[in-house]
């Protein structure tokens, strides 16, 4: 389903290319019409998305089609092993991870999962953990520390799953565990927000020395539409609560939370997912190059102090 | 007569609302109380022992030992992300400033519990419903520095409905401040204890809160990550009784015991002695 805002673009589109099709067959000359078509497209493609706002974006980090976690973990690193169980009770689909090598580089990778269809969804519980999916989080750390590998987080998830069953296992306190189980690595730790960074669910794995984000993802305290529900007492005022939580990339870039934007082809990752992941191999390779120098102790310190220093307050 | 006049009040939800100036009502038993008594009785009702919020400062004389606090906590709140809803952020502190008599959703400083040398930072649900943002964050975690950098030990109350939305990201990002902060004590083998009270929830659970030492709870707090009503509309069923109540923390793991407010301190002074020799143990 094209979002509302992408459809004239999607039509002007399909009529270009009916146009090229019949031209081709035909061959009736219809490069002059073609290249004014072709001309409005650009420039439609280039108002649209050339002034996203924020509530755009969040539509955008959550549409089908965009690079999930797994996508990332089979496409931007080689030989991916998929590891399971948190050996305490249960393994979460929510979240996912393993052993990878990053262009020869042997790393422990880790993130949220997203279904690619409803039926996946409802098996991965649309990417909201419970506490065991951290606490598979947390083995791979561990394994990444032992064997001092560099850790990558991929985050997408809506939230940390808020249900029963979550809160019995105790889910704020694994993610308080996940958080200082991530400070304490003495390996190059970065996390890549995806699509969706949805509050303490999402700063669980994000605890890194580099922490990236792409273009059109976002990242916040809450939810739009949660915050909207209280503060406006209306869901519905989602989009209010969207542009006042500046939790788009280049806000979130602007207040220090994260260290890099990556850009997104024309229309977003879901139209090229390939493009998208390529411009995501590249900050990766150079966030772990700045981050080769440090010895053990320096990266625990380095993401220190890179938390240390968030917060805007008066003396 | 007054008390014909007080017994017709109708009962309040969580807080003491001062009806004639001498008496007040419990929330839960809704039994009519001296204040005098209440107050000597740190705020709980001495009919049926319902815990009611306890105002800050009252808090910090109930855990310090007497004439031992100095007060370290200063900061003043921002408005980096100039939020509005339906009313400016910076209006809402205006008036959240003015209500709570204090800067921000906490308060705290050096003090001595049980003759130990400690930083006790208490949460004030009063101001803004004790969230954290900027100022919350930067203040625990200050007060953990502060007790590494003195060799003090660290206790917290927290009461709070979590992290603070006008302050969005940031207000995210204390979470991880504040957990980070810690791990300076840890380094110096110096005590934490963490107290939860009614009510926390949210990021501060899911942080600093919830990866103390020893954990206590004070009885019938409402303690979790998600708020039961988040969880009812998620999962469209009735919440089972006493869900996410201490007791039910308790039973699951999640805290090490409920401790009658009456007794906090002692359970306190109880721990912070055993274990603040650790740091003198290991000569640090």
């Amino acid at each position: 389903m094209p979002l509302e805002f992408e459809k004239p673009i999607l039509e002007l589109e399909a009529r270009i290319a009916e146009l090229e099709k019949y031209a081709q067959e035909s061959g009736v000359g219809l490069e002059g019409e073609l290249s004014v078509l072709r001309e409005r497209l650009k420039k439609l493609q280039s108002d649209t998305y050339g002034s996203l706002s924020r509530w755009q974006r969040v539509q955008l980090a959550r549409t089908p089609g965009r690079p999930t976690t797994l996508d990332v973990l089979n496409g931007v690193f080689q030989d991916f092993l998929e590891l399971s169980g948190d050996r305490t009770f249960s393994d979460d689909s929510a979240i996912v991870g393993g052993l990878a090598y990053l262009e020869g580089t042997p790393v422990v990778v880790c993130g949220q999962q997203k279904g690619r269809d409803t039926k996946e969804n409802i098996q991965r519980n649309f990417g909201m953990p419970h506490p065991e999916g951290y606490r598979k989080a947390m083995r791979l750390m561990d394994l990444a520390d032992r064997f001092r590998q560099p850790f990558f987080a991929f985050i997408d998830t809506p939230g940390a799953y808020p249900g029963i069953s979550a809160e019995e296992r105790g889910q704020a306190w694994v993610i308080a565990q996940s958080i200082q189980r991530m400070a304490r690595l003495r390996v190059p730790a970065i996390a890549v927000i995806l699509g969706e960074g949805g509050s303490g669910g999402a700063l669980a794995i994000g605890v890194g020395n580099r922490v990236l984000i792409l273009e059109n993802a976002w990242y916040s305290v809450i939810s739009p539409e949660s915050c909207a529900a209280i503060l406006w007492r209306d869901s519905k005022e989602a989009a209010k609560a969207a542009e006042a939580l500046k939790l788009s990339a280049p806000d979130l870039l602007q207040l220090g939370v994260v260290d890099r934007v990556i850009p997104e082809p024309g229309g977003g990752a879901h139209r090229d997912p390939a493009a998208t992941l390529a411009n995501l191999k590249t900050a990766l390779l150079e966030a772990l190059a700045e981050l080769k120098d440090l010895g053990p102790e320096e990266l625990f310190e380095d993401r220190y102090r890179r938390f240390r220093g968030l917060g805007v307050y008066a003396e | 007569m007054a008390l014909e006049r007080l017994f017709r009040r109708r009962r309040t939800q969580g807080e003491v609302r001062d009806v004639p100036e001498l008496w007040t009502r419990c929330p839960s038993c809704d039994a009519p109380i001296y204040k005098k008594d209440l107050e000597q009785n740190l705020y709980v009702c001495p009919k049926c022992s319902h815990h009611i919020r306890f105002p800050a400062m009252r808090r910090i004389e109930s855990l310090a030992d007497a004439g031992s606090f100095e007060q370290t906590t200063r900061l003043k709140p921002a408005d980096p992300l100039h939020f509005t809803d339906t009313e400016p952020y910076a209006k809402r502190l205006e008036r959240y400033q003015k209500e709570a008599g204090r800067p921000d959703a906490i308060v705290g400083g050096r003090c001595l519990i049980g003759g130990v040398p400690s930083v006790l930072m208490v949460m004030d649900a009063a101001f803004a419903g004790g969230s954290m943002g900027s100022v919350v964050g930067e203040e625990i975690t200050r007060g953990a520095e502060l007790a590494a950098q003195e060799g003090r030990a660290l206790v917290i109350v927290s009461a709070s409905g979590g992290a603070r939305m006008q302050e969005a990201a940031l207000s995210l990002m204390q979470m991880a401040k504040t957990t980070l902060a810690l791990d300076r004590l840890w380094a110096k083998r110096l005590p934490y204890v963490s107290i939860l009270t009614d009510p926390t929830t949210g990021g501060v659970t899911a942080s600093f809160a919830a990866i103390a030492d020893v954990i206590f709870a004070e009885p019938g707090a409402l303690i979790g990550f998600a708020g039961p009503r988040v969880i009812k509309q998620t999962i469209r069923q009735d919440l089972p009784e006493g869900f996410q109540r201490s007791e039910f923390l308790l039973k699951h793991g999640m805290v090490d015991k409920v401790v009658d407010r009456r007794m906090l301190k002692e359970a306190v002074a109880r721990v912070l002695k055993q274990l603040a020799g650790g740091a003198r143990a290991a000569g640090v």
